[in-house]
């Protein structure tokens, strides 16, 4: 039986589709005896599914630091 | 009374990510709304002395990026001629009947809303991750806007994927107590 820490981490891979077959048979056979991690799943679920449903956009970090760069020239 | 006060140096990390969505989701071009975000910062820096500190910085600046967007669509207009209402109602069939009120929005339906709500979403989602430590923040948006594989950052960033995973862990934890209270609690 995998402990809370290894369950969470799972999960986590799980929101970003890398978790492996096993490592997802042993997510469910831990959810099953634990309520914490189930309802952390759950929620940790729904996260990904509001971040998927919203519009995301974001900068790339290179565009910021010459974004940067030019307002400091400026302060 | 003093309450707010401008940090320059600070806007690039704290707002550029929330006034660029801001941007896009206007002008639906990432490059254009680049430049807006930009210059919506000059400007901010030019007038930095008319702020009075009643408003949030970020409300501030939004305001700022309001105009430019509305001064873009004013400068495009101008050029293409493009303020010209056209409207073509017999498309198919000229057929007598009730066309003026088949083209009426169905009062029952509520897809028009979603595309409003999802933006809003999409802005809390932005104001939450900018609460978040730079790092995680970078880590979280590396991973989840942008989509990045585990090896490609952790190469970028000089982490391990243990580290990597914690730190996915905690911004997530924390995005999910912040958006209880910012989204699902309004």
């Amino acid at each position: 039986m995998i402990s809370c820490d290894e369950a969470t981490i799972i999960c986590n891979k799980k929101q970003y589709k890398e978790a492996t077959f096993i490592e997802k048979i042993k997510l469910v056979l831990h959810l099953l005896i634990c309520k914490t991690c189930s309802s952390f799943s759950k929620k940790n679920a729904e996260l990904t599914s509001l971040c998927d449903k919203a519009p995301l956009y974001c900068l790339p970090e290179k565009d910021k630091v010459i974004m940067k760069r030019d307002l400091q020239n400026k302060i | 009374m003093e309450t707010h006060q401008l940090h320059p140096e600070k806007w690039v990390d704290q707002y550029a990510d929330y006034l660029f969505n801001f941007a896009v989701s206007r002008v639906s071009d990432a490059e254009l709304a680049k430049d807006l975000v930009q210059e919506t910062f000059f400007a901010g820096l030019k007038s930095a002395k008319n702020y009075k500190g009643t408003a949030a910085e970020r409300t501030w600046l939004i305001a700022i990026l309001k105009r430019k967007v509305i001064d873009h669509y004013r400068k495009i207009n101008s050029i293409k001629g493009k303020a010209e209402v056209r409207m073509n109602y017999s498309s198919q069939n000229d057929t007598d009947g009730d066309w003026l009120e088949e083209q009426v929005a169905d009062p029952l339906s509520t897809l028009e809303n979603d595309e409003i709500e999802n933006e809003e979403l999409g802005l809390a989602i932005q104001e939450c991750i900018s609460k978040l430590p730079k790092k995680q923040s970078l880590v979280f948006t590396m991973k989840t806007i942008q989509g990045m594989s585990t090896e490609d950052i952790c190469k970028e960033l000089g982490i391990n994927p243990s580290n990597l995973w914690v730190m996915i862990h905690r911004s997530r934890t924390a995005l999910m107590s912040c958006l209880n209270q910012n989204w699902f609690s309004i």
